[in-house]
């Protein structure tokens, strides 16, 4: 059975199409790598699976069911920038806001939560920031407590937004190494990443996305000098210093 | 109780409750939206008056919740349209109070609801205006109604605490939760309409914003922590409301312009005495702050 499923979806802005009929679907366990030019609608793509902007038309399944917010094996890492840094709270608090969906009405995280938490801080090594108002941490910090709130979640499918954003290099190492530990222990992750030198090294699928797909599939099938060239136009000055870097 | 004493503690009522619900708004960044809904709520007010012919209290918190949702609604729809969220605020506003105004002056002339009065409101006259209470004999008006807001208030943040939370901080993940984010707005913004209503009485659509505004942003200047912003907000606006009254005995001027006058001067304290966020000390932290971030 395929972890992810998509079939036809459509997504428009102001009746202007974003994504136009995309069709993919992505088997358990593997790391995906969705890539694509600025504009080419990849943070829409996830945004959409998950039901956070209106779909024009389309379908998701996640492990053959139809899927909906109140399943809870899909977890979501948005971009950084998408929230309010200056909020009043801690990591610990924030890690702990990936269990407020099972928790259900009215209760309150129990210890046990706490404690799952203050674990999740320690895989991404922030449990000595686990008091830290979220303002006080650096960028690299802040994704961490991100990823840590992304694993309390416990899910099977997980869709990141760009987790390597802006972060220094201690922290990609930190996050690649979850990554693959995640996968390791079955999971399936979809991240969306900008940085094509290490795209080869880091995802065993590669999606190529814009407005439209273009391929998705094995790393070393889909990520090619043609595929490029279809996904990013006419950089050609661009794309043969990426192939020489492939060749390398 | 005193007369002297029924102000203050309705002026405190007021401030809590304002105090306590400006804290989410301040923290939502909908500021704006809130204003624009204690002052439509004045049409709310209007046409339950209309309707019912009376100045009953549930009648004008059931108009007060329609036309409060409305506005809502309304500047997302327009908001969603594509027209800039500040401007679909100033249209509807100012259009649906306008219409409230009309209404009154129309209307409601013959009755105590004019127009001064629900601009500025008169909490000096709280003291006079009874109803009896069960066994708790006769109490005024507004401090029963406004208690009953309060308790409803409290009981609501309660309930919808963590969801408030996620919501507030991060809409997009709470939706993936499956959180019902745009439900919890909805929730926020009845809170808003009746507790402006209960408070308009009071201190009336202009000052309430004051209060609804004011505490929460003092508040955020003074802590980190999310439960201490909810406190700090609802006890800022007791201390708003209380010094206001002591201006205006002092100075024998309007009750609930003392009141917003103290709220600013509390929020102007607060912006340059913070500890860690106030002028003074971001002035002599610059060079520690700096460090800090490398």
């Amino acid at each position: 059975m395929k972890a992810v499923e998509v079939s036809g979806l459509t997504v428009a802005y102001d009746r202007k199409p974003v994504l136009t009929d995309v069709h993919f679907s992505v088997p358990k366990g593997k790391l995906i790598g969705i890539v694509g030019p600025n504009g080419a609608g990849k943070s829409t793509l996830i945004k959409a699976i998950l039901g956070l902007i209106p779909r024009s038309s389309g379908a998701v399944r996640i492990f053959g069911q139809k899927y909906s917010p109140k399943n809870k094996d899909v977890g979501y890492v948005p971009q950084r920038g998408s929230v309010d840094w200056d909020f009043p709270t801690n990591a610990l608090d924030v890690v702990l806001m990936g269990r407020y969906g099972c928790l259900g009405w009215v209760r309150r995280p129990s210890k046990k939560d706490v404690e799952a938490a203050k674990e999740c801080l320690q895989k991404v090594g922030m449990l000595q920031f686990a008091g830290r108002q979220i303002s006080q941490l650096s960028g690299g910090q802040q994704q961490r407590v991100f990823l840590a709130r992304a694993l309390i979640q416990e899910a099977d499918v997980y869709f990141m937004d760009e987790p390597f954003a802006g972060v220094d290099a201690a922290t990609e190492k930190a996050i690649i190494s979850l990554l693959n530990e995640l996968k390791r222990r079955g999971k399936t992750v979809l991240v969306v990443h900008h940085d094509l030198q290490t795209v080869g090294e880091y995802f065993d699928w590669t999606m190529l996305l814009n407005r439209k797909l273009i391929q998705c599939g094995p790393t070393k099938d889909v990520f090619t000098i043609s595929h490029l060239q279809r996904t990013y136009g006419g950089k050609l000055a661009f794309l043969e210093k990426e192939q020489m870097l492939i060749k390398q | 109780m005193s007369y002297e004493m029924w102000i203050i503690v309705t002026g405190a009522l007021v401030g809590a409750s304002c105090g306590v619900i400006g804290a989410f708004l301040i923290l939502r960044k909908i500021a704006m939206l809130a204003d624009a809904i204690s002052h439509t709520v004045l049409l709310g007010i209007v046409l339950a008056f209309l309707v019912s012919h009376s100045m009953n209290g549930a009648f004008m918190l059931a108009g007060a919740v329609l036309v409060g949702l409305f506005t809502a609604f309304a500047v997302q729809l327009l908001n969603s349209g594509g027209i800039q969220e500040d401007a679909s605020i100033g249209v509807v506003f100012t259009s649906l109070f306008a219409l409230g105004v009309i209404l009154i002056s129309l209307y409601a002339k013959d009755v105590h609801l004019d127009v001064e009065h629900v601009l500025m409101g008169e909490i000096a006259f709280v003291p006079w205006e009874t109803v009896s209470l069960l066994s708790f004999g006769e109490l005024p008006k507004a401090f029963v109604m406004l208690g009953s807001i309060f308790l409803l208030d409290l009981l609501l943040i309660t309930l919808f605490y963590k969801e408030f939370k996620i919501t507030s901080f991060d809409p997009g993940m709470a939706a993936a939760l499956g959180i019902p984010v745009l439900l919890i707005h909805y929730v926020l913004m009845v809170m808003v309409s009746v507790t402006s209503v209960a408070a308009f009485d009071s201190v009336g659509a202009i000052l309430v914003v004051a209060m609804l505004i004011a505490p929460g942003a003092t508040a955020y200047l003074l802590t980190d922590r999310y439960s201490a912003m909810l406190l700090l907000s609802g006890g800022i606006g007791v201390l708003d409301s209380t010094a206001g009254y002591f201006i205006a005995k002092a100075f024998d001027v309007s009750i609930s312009g003392s009141m917003a006058v103290a709220a600013g001067i509390i929020f102007t304290l607060a912006w340059i005495l913070s500890p860690r966020y106030g002028l003074l000390s971001r002035l002599f932290s610059r060079h520690a702050v700096h460090k800090l971030q490398r």
